[in-house]
Parts: C-alpha cells; sequence; structure tokens
C-alpha cells in the first residue's frame, strides 16, 4: 500500500491520513472516535449499520467505507448526525426483540453502548414483536436472533477465516442470518475459539457456559462510554 | 431427497459449466423445472457447484420468484401495483379467489394452480395485468377469470386457449425522432468503427447525453471513467432491469426496436474497450427472451456480434441475455451487478464505482436501455443532431411511461423540456389532482407545478409517469408505494431495512385517523432517517412518498390529523379480544 | 407552598423500582422534605385525593387493568415518568410479546412442569383481563421522561426528581443511563 499522506479535516480539525485508509480509520488512528456497529477493525467493512453516517463534503456516506482523500471536509459529531445515529440505533432496538435485562451481553453489548453513548432513553417506535429463530444445536455457540442486528460481522469474520458458516436469508424486512447447515449451527464447521464465534457485537451469537461472568460495575461499558478507547489514544504531538 | 432431484440439479449445474457466477441461471432452471427450491435442492445445488449452502441460500431467498416450498404448477402472479389497483384489480383478485376457492398466497388442493401477488409488471398502461407461468394477460376484467383457470388447468394457456383476454400490447402512442424512427442495422457501429474509441466518447460528449434511468449521470463521462480504468478486461451491461412502477418504457423499446439497443451496447463495447457485454433482463419480461435471443442470432449472422464486428479487425464484442429474478433492487447498478455474479442483488458501498470496479471487480459502464439507444442514434445522426433537441442541460429525447387517469396511457417518445401540462394534454387528462414523476422514488406534483418542464435541471423522470384523478384517494395511493418499498428492500442496511417497514406503520396510523400532530412529526423524523442514512437510491428515495406529499399537499394531512394530544398506537377492544376468546372472560367495562 | 405531590403505579413488573426508590437511603428522609406522596403502594393510598405534580410509573401495560390505572394516572398527574425497562419497553414480562398468548397461557397454566392434576386458564370475571401484548407505557398515554434501568439505580432516581423538583434539567449522566 501507497504510505502518501493525505490531510482531511473532521469537524474543523485537520488529520494526517494514510492514502488507502477509510475515513474511520483515519479517524481512529488520530484519536477521533466515529460511532460504529457493523465495523470490526481486520475485516472488510461491510455498510449494514450506517452509523457511521458521517458527511463528507456536504453529503452522508459511510465513514467505514468511504476512502480518504487530500481534503475532505468531514463532519462527524454533531446534533443532526447524533439524533439521526439514534434514530437508527432505535430502529435496531425496535426490530428485534431486545430485553436487556435478560440478555447476558448486557454491559458488554455493543449496541446498548452505543445506544448509551448517543443519549437513547426510549424506544419510541413500535415494536415489531417478530418470533426469532433460537439455535442452539451447536455445543459450544448459540444464535439467540432476536437479538441480531444483521451486521454480518459473524459472515465476514468466517470468510475471512476460509469458512463460511455465516450468510443471510431472505430479504427486506425478513432477512436474516443463516448457517451453512442443513439442521443448524451443529452441521457446520465453527469452532468456538473462531474469530466469527466472537464477532458478534451484541447477544445474538455468543459462547455457551460464561454468560453473567463478570458482575455488574465491572462490564466493559459500565462506566466508560463506547469509542473510549479509540478517544484515549490521542496520538504523540 | 428423490436421487430425481437431485440428477436434475447435476445436469444443470454441469449445462451451466459448474460456474458459481451462472447461480441466477442454474437456479432459474432448476425452479422451472422443479417449481420450488427447498434446503435440499439448495444443497444438491451447492454439492454440484462445490460451493456452501449457504451461499445457495443467500442467493435463492433473495428473489421473488423463487419458492422455498412447493407451490402449484401453475402460478397466477396478480400485479397489485398502483395503477392496477386503481383500474379494478380488486376485482379481478376477488373473481381469483372465487373460482379456485383459495386466498392470495395459498395453492389449490389438486396442486395445480396457486395465487401470489407481485409488484408492477411494466403493464401499468394495459392494468389490470397478471403472469402465469411467464405469460402476460393484460385487461383482465373479472369475466375473464373463468377462461383464464379453465385454459390453465387444461394446460393450453400458451397456444391460445383464452380468447377473451389480450397479451401485451407495444402500445407506442407517440414515436419521436431518436428512439422509434426508422434504423437501419450496423449503421450506428459502422460509424462508430470508423473514428477512435476516444472519438466515439467525444462525440457522445458534444450530444451532452445523460442516462436516461432518472440520475442523469453524462454517458460520456460514464464510458470515458471506465474506457480508462484499469483492469483485466472491460464490461458493457445494459440494464434491462426497469422495475420502477408506473414505467414499461423498455418493455416498448424490445418490442419495437430492441436492435437499436444491442447496436448501441456494441458500440459502448467499443468506445470503453470490452468483449463482453449483458443485456440483464427482468424476470417479469420473460416472455420477450426468445424474441431477443432470435435478434441477438439475426445481428450474429450478420457479423454486427462476434468476432471483428462489421469486419473490424481486433474488435470483438458478444452480448449474453441475463435474466432476473424478480428484484426491483437489481435495477440499481451494482446491485445489478451483484446479480449477474449469481449473488442476492445488493447494492455495494461507492466508492468505488462500477466504472472502476463492477462485474468480478473490473471496469463495467452500466446503462439504461433508452440511454444506450440514444448513444447508437447519435452515432448515426452525429451529435449536433441529437442536441439541437431537448433543453440545454437535457438534450434529446425522452420516453414517457404514462399510466393512471388518462384516455390514452403508453409510451410517448417526447422531447425534454415539455411541460407536465402539455403531457397531460397530449394524453387526455383532464381532471388529475396529482402526478406522480419518475414513479414512487420520484415526486408527486400538484396542479401548482403542473407549469414545470420534464428535464433533469427542473423535473428529472425515468420516465414513469402516474396520473391521479381528483377522485384519487392520494394518501391510500402514497400507503401503497410505501408497502412496495418494505417488499423491495433488500435488507442490506438497517434504515432502509427497518424504515421502511417503521415508516409504513407510522403512515398508516395516521391514514387511520389516528394520527395526532406529534405523530406526524415522528413520521417527517423517521422519513428522513431513512433518505439520509441509507446506503443506495432505493432507501434514500423510499420516503419520498410521504416528503413530496407532505410539501405539495399538506392539506391533505391537515384533513386526517387528530386534534387530540396523544392516540394510543393500538385498540383496547382489539386487544383484549385474543384473551377474552381463550378464557371466555367478558370485557370488563374500562373507564378511559 | 404547598410540596410538590408524588403518586407511583405498579403495573406488570417486579416492584424492583419500588425498591429502588426506597433504596436511597438516607435521603429518603430528603425526598420526604421535599415531596409528598399521593396515592402509592408505598404509603398504600388507593385512589387519588388531589391533582398530581409527578406520576412514577412501574412495569408495563398487559391488561386491561393496568391500561385503565394508566389512563388515571395520565389524567391526575401533570408529569408522568415511566421508571425502569417494563415501563419503557415492556421488559421481561414482554418476552411473552412473540410466543402466541393461547401458547404462554396454556404453558403456565396447564401444560408446565409445575402444574398438577390437569390445571384451568384463570377466567374469573373479576381478574384482569391480558392484552394481546404487553406495551410500554408510551404506547398508551403521552409520556414525558424516561429513567431506564432494571431498576433504575436510586442514584438515577434521586438525580432525575431532585432536578425535576428544583426545576432543573432532567439531563442524566453518562453512568445513570443503563437498560439493565
Amino acid at each position: 500500500m501507497s504510505k502518501n499522506t493525505v490531510n482531511i479535516i473532521i469537524d474543523g480539525v485537520e488529520i494526517e491520513a494514510q492514502e488507502g485508509q477509510t475515513i474511520l480509520q483515519a479517524a481512529d488512528d488520530a484519536g477521533v472516535y466515529i460511532p460504529r456497529l457493523c465495523y470490526l477493525k481486520g475485516l472488510i467493512p461491510g455498510g449494514h449499520c450506517r452509523v457511521c453516517t458521517v458527511k463528507v463534503n456536504g453529503r452522508p456516506a459511510s465513514s467505514c467505507t468511504f476512502p480518504v482523500s487530500e481534503g475532505l471536509v468531514i463532519e462527524n459529531d454533531t446534533e443532526e448526525l447524533t439524533t439521526l445515529r439514534r434514530t437508527v440505533v432505535e430502529m435496531l432496538f425496535a426490530e428485534g426483540n431486545h430485553v436487556c435485562p435478560a440478555c447476558e451481553a448486557s454491559g458488554n453489548c455493543e449496541l446498548q453502548a452505543m445506544a448509551y453513548r448517543l443519549g437513547m432513553l426510549a424506544v419510541t417506535l413500535p415494536f415489531l414483536r417478530k418470533p426469532r429463530e433460537l439455535d442452539a444445536t451447536h455445543p459450544d455457540v448459540f444464535i439467540d436472533r432476536d437479538r441480531c442486528i444483521l451486521c454480518g460481522r459473524c459472515a465476514r469474520a468466517s470468510e475471512a477465516e476460509g469458512k463460511r458458516v455465516f450468510g443471510f436469508e431472505g430479504r427486506g424486512i425478513n432477512k436474516r442470518i443463516a448457517v451453512d447447515g442443513e439442521h443448524g449451527l451443529k452441521e457446520t464447521d465453527l469452532k468456538a475459539a473462531d474469530r466469527a464465534a466472537r464477532a458478534c457485537p451484541t447477544g445474538c451469537l455468543r459462547l455457551k457456559r460464561i454468560g453473567w461472568k463478570v458482575p455488574v460495575g465491572q462490564r466493559q461499558y459500565d462506566t466508560t462510554p463506547i469509542g473510549s478507547d479509540i478517544e484515549q489514544k490521542q496520538p504523540v504531538g | 431427497m428423490s436421487d430425481d432431484y437431485r440428477k436434475v440439479v447435476q445436469e444443470i449445474v454441469a449445462k451451466f459449466g459448474k460456474d458459481r457466477k451462472r447461480l441466477m441461471d442454474i437456479a432459474r432452471a432448476v425452479h422451472a423445472k422443479t417449481g420450488h427450491i427447498s434446503e435440499e435442492i439448495v444443497g444438491a445445488i451447492a454439492d454440484a457447484l462445490g460451493c456452501h449452502r449457504v451461499e445457495v441460500r443467500d442467493m435463492t431467498s433473495f428473489y421473488a420468484f423463487f419458492s422455498r416450498e412447493p407451490k402449484g404448477a401453475t402460478t397466477i402472479r396478480l400485479c397489485n401495483a398502483v395503477v392496477e389497483r386503481m383500474k379494478g384489480m380488486d376485482a379481478v383478485a376477488n373473481a381469483f379467489e372465487e373460482t379456485l376457492g383459495i386466498r392470495f398466497g395459498e395453492t389449490t388442493p389438486d396442486g395445480l394452480i396457486s395465487l401470489e401477488y407481485t409488484p408492477c409488471i411494466g403493464m401499468s398502461d394495459q392494468a389490470p395485468a397478471a403472469l402465469v407461468n411467464g405469460k402476460v394477460l393484460t385487461n383482465i376484467r373479472p369475466e375473464d377469470v373463468k377462461s383464464i383457470v379453465d385454459a390453465v388447468r387444461s394446460g393450453k394457456l400458451h397456444d391460445g386457449g383464452i380468447v377473451s383476454v389480450k397479451s401485451v400490447e407495444s402500445n407506442l402512442q407517440q414515436a419521436g425522432p431518436v428512439i422509434f424512427a426508422p434504423f437501419e442495422r450496423g449503421a450506428g457501429i459502422r460509424k462508430a468503427l470508423s473514428m477512435s474509441p476516444e472519438d466515439v466518447i467525444n462525440e457522445m460528449n458534444k450530444a451532452r447525453v445523460r442516462g436516461r434511468g432518472g440520475a442523469g449521470f453524462p454517458l460520456a463521462m460514464k464510458w470515458s471513467f471506465c474506457r480508462k480504468a484499469e483492469g483485466e478486461a472491460h464490461y458493457v451491461v445494459c440494464n434491462g432491469d426497469e422495475g420502477e412502477p408506473g414505467t414499461f418504457k423498455d418493455r416498448v423499446i424490445l418490442t419495437e426496436c430492441p436492435d437499436l439497443m444491442f447496436e448501441g451496447m456494441t458500440i459502448a463495447g467499443y468506445a470503453v474497450g470490452a468483449k463482453q457485454g449483458f443485456f440483464y433482463l427482468r424476470g417479469e419480461y420473460e416472455y420477450l427472451l426468445p424474441y431477443l435471443e432470435q435478434v441477438l442470432a439475426k445481428r450474429r449472422r450478420m457479423g454486427l456480434l462476434g468476432e471483428n464486428v462489421c469486419g473490424a479487425e481486433g474488435f470483438d464484442f458478444d452480448i449474453r441475455i441475463q435474466m432476473g429474478a424478480g428484484a426491483y433492487i437489481c435495477g440499481e447498478e451494482s446491485a445489478l451487478i451483484e446479480s449477474l455474479e449469481g449473488k442476492r442483488g445488493a447494492p455495494r458501498d461507492r466508492p468505488p464505482f462500477p466504472v472502476q470496479k463492477g462485474y468480478l471487480d473490473r471496469p463495467t459502464s452500466v446503462n439504461n436501455v433508452e440511454t444506450l439507444c440514444c448513444a447508437a442514434r447519435i452515432m448515426e445522426h452525429g451529435a449536433e443532431w441529437f442536441s439541437s433537441m431537448g433543453t440545454k442541460d437535457s438534450t434529446g429525447t425522452k420516453l414517457l411511461s404514462i399510466s393512471g387517469d388518462c384516455q390514452a396511457p403508453g409510451v410517448y417518445e417526447v422531447e425534454y423540456g415539455i411541460t407536465v401540462e402539455k403531457v397531460l394534454e397530449m394524453v387526455g387528462a383532464t381532471d388529475a389532482q396529482a402526478v406522480q414523476i419518475g414513479g414512487p422514488s420520484g415526486q408527486c406534483i400538484a396542479p401548482k407545478d403542473f407549469g414545470r418542464s420534464i428535464c433533469f435541471e427542473d423535473l428529472p423522470t425515468g420516465g414513469s409517469t402516474i396520473i391521479f384523478g381528483k377522485d384519487r384517494d392520494l394518501l391510500a395511493c402514497m400507503e401503497s408505494f410505501l408497502e412496495f418499498f418494505v417488499e423491495e428492500s433488500c435488507g442490506w442496511c438497517a434504515p432502509c431495512r427497518a424504515g421502511t417497514t417503521f415508516l409504513k406503520m407510522q403512515f398508516e396510523k395516521l391514514l387511520q385517523g389516528r394520527g395526532t400532530r406529534e405523530d406526524l412529526k415522528k413520521l417527517e423524523e423517521t422519513a428522513n432517517t431513512v433518505k439520509f442514512m441509507s446506503r443506495c437510491g432505493l432507501g434514500q428515495t423510499a420516503p419520498n412518498p410521504v416528503l413530496t406529499t407532505l410539501r405539495n399537499f399538506p392539506a391533505l394531512y391537515e384533513a386526517r390529523i387528530q386534534p387530540d394530544d396523544f392516540i394510543p398506537a393500538f385498540d383496547l377492544k382489539e386487544a383484549l379480544k385474543e384473551a377474552c376468546s381463550i378464557t371466555g372472560q367478558k370485557p370488563h367495562d374500562v373507564e378511559v | 407552598m404547598a410540596k410538590p405531590l408524588v403518586a407511583t403505579a405498579p403495573f406488570t413488573g417486579c416492584f424492583g423500582c419500588h425498591m429502588s426508590l426506597l433504596d436511597i437511603d438516607e435521603r429518603i428522609l430528603d425526598l420526604v422534605e421535599l415531596v409528598e406522596f399521593d396515592k402509592s403502594p408505598i404509603n398504600d393510598i388507593k385512589t387519588f385525593t388531589r391533582p398530581v405534580d409527578v406520576g412514577l410509573l412501574e412495569g408495563g401495560i398487559s391488561n386491561d387493568e393496568n391500561y385503565e390505572q394508566l389512563k388515571l394516572f395520565r389524567k391526575h398527574c401533570k408529569i408522568l415518568i415511566s421508571v425502569g425497562q417494563c415501563a419503557i419497553t415492556g421488559g421481561v414480562p414482554a418476552c411473552r410479546n412473540t410466543v402466541p398468548l393461547k401458547e404462554c397461557l396454556e404453558e403456565a397454566y396447564l401444560n408446565g412442569p409445575t402444574v398438577v392434576d390437569g390445571g384451568v386458564l384463570p377466567n374469573d370475571p373479576d381478574i384482569p383481563i391480558l392484552l394481546d401484548k404487553v406495551y410500554p407505557c408510551h404506547e398508551v398515554v403521552k409520556i414525558d421522561y424516561f429513567l431506564p434501568g432494571c431498576p433504575p439505580s436510586a442514584d438515577t432516581l434521586w438525580a432525575a426528581l431532585t432536578a425535576l423538583l428544583t426545576g432543573k434539567d432532567v439531563g442524566l449522566p453518562y453512568e445513570l443511563i443503563k437498560y439493565d
């Protein structure tokens, strides 16, 4: 990859970026957090959740897929974008069946943490309340589709490690995560150690027998907002 | 699974060279034989192709024409688009249900006939219409239904078994100088071959021709980007997936002058440096396929396709027709490319654009049917001739597919710059309360805007023009548009997948007279979020039925809004019915 | 000046949010200084005696009695606050929303492992009738504020209540927005 650098402006601050990077990658390196859900470092970006949408020269674009180029002017941390992102996160909550108090991912869940960060107090969109299938056939991993946000991270992670355990099925509002087995996850070659089994941002795809181990108060997002790690890593100088 | 299925699948997969990219053709062929693609068949296809079953399921579960469960030997797909509803579809639907004794979504007990609804099939000028095993029936009246069913049952549908029902009429109402004028095969290609590819592109530049799909991207720029982009090979794709409700202009081109389009594709191939062209034809137009294959065969015989086209040493170009399988989103160019690669029709993020990374990640120029026809004409008659028509930023002519409340629906070739008023006069529409310009994804305009012009600088359009007479319930028509987007959202991105559903639910509440001013505000917020945050054109335009009527017909909303501060999301009596019927309790006197 | 009046409602929940209110420890003394309680299970006042300033709602709306009571709260309270996940989303009771009601009732009263001697579906005319779904409060009446949590912590309740009662902005800091 080319080592040429370009300069872009995010919320009025000029940052240096490597040619070939996406806006989101460049922002991460510069210690600027752009909210995101379906992005996972090391995987090809999917562009599913749109939470990382920023304004690029005045027009909306997903920062996880948009390549940097010299002089891009980007808006990220604005009230307008926060409201739009919060509404999308609210849509994800209303679309699925997310019962945080009964979910073992609570406190470590990126969807929940994103809602906290964006200041979502309630879901005021109508809940869809659609039954979704649970797959507990695998000895070490389960899928609870009630909690799926269709970010595709499991599918991309699986493909990246040379497997194809997950995919999608159906379209539109009936789209769901599918597995490469006729009768469920147990027929796939998924292993608990696979990155795919640990790629889920919510409580949908989880390892069995590890839930509820971390006490409330010590979980990942109990006291520090999602994205703090990136914001704390302000580059030297 | 019966071994028969497995054998059928293996034969078909072998026929397509075990090529994973041909999954669309494979699935279509398998479905044609078996009537469905069950999980077992998915597995058989995956085995035969040597790929994962989840890939096959991912793809086959996406398209409306592939059924997972066995269906009737014949599926009657009645089109339920807005214009169909305006032209009496409900009565026809009732007649089908009564005659067959089943509801839509069901199959007759003898397994012979299934009833399904389908979105716009490109017959709005001849509505109501239905697709029956690939055959199109138009102008159906309730009294025709019995003879249709009889013909299906006796297997005579395809050989004149039904006399009373019409098949597709071309319905070209007004021919113009660009698309529907007499034409000599090969004239445009020979002219192009006498020039350098760069000069061909330059000619398009001089003609200032823009994409006819609606977005209006300059053709010369697209070809030039594509030509200059590096890649192992370059491709030309003609987008014949016209799915915007109310559009049917490509149908008329493909009936009247497909040669012109193939000519344009060949010129495009020369201009961008492609050897292979694909014509992506929407599944609904399958009835045109045999004819189009004939046309292609003839062009090959005439030396207009194949090696050394028109004797030009080193210019090889051929065209393959790729059928679709019922997905509006495949009209979006990057989704179309995905579909062409044998995948679900999910759009891609841009950049990179298809001209840089398109089919197989190679430079690909995707152009509208009408645009390529224009290109062929520009070659034939020159840029000056072309740009003398239309307006400064919209040169040439435009095909309008006109339907709805007017005397003479059909396709009209008009010069860009024509006012809506003139259009209404031309088609005999005297009492229009609104005109939908560019289909559901376009805008719904009111009489105050009828003086405006159809062109990129004022009212851009892909051609779909639906006229709503004064007695129509305009918001009910918009609701049907919203339903269409719910059905057709690909589901890739959250704001469109979920947002279109919320939009429809919120709009319904308002329409049912249960909406407050606060509900209206929330509706608008959802609409703006879906528009701003969605990944592709579908989501970005899906809220337009709401947003453009809010702007142009505010009184219609005012009339539906209730003065209450708040109205519950549900009706208490309705919500209690289920429990009462289970436990036998009687509803209490609830004081509310 | 009279103290602001507060009422509280237990709908379909676990009473945990009420417990959390009592969990503000010695600050309850300050609260009592600050407000007076009207209809509430805390003082066992069954009916509204006067117009109330703030109504605190715990639990989702799962039956006709909840519905009626919530409407009553809206009528008598100037400000309504949905307190906790059940009031805000339906919470754990809303897990039944994706299961047909008949199946739920039969599992609980006829087929469940704890059912002895066949069991019977509760059908006494006097007991509340279930709604088809468990609804959040804001789908029945207008809600003015939301205090998430399961339950919202005592600190959250304290911060919100004192802000509201002293006319300040009810903006919650990050640590106090929780859904569990």
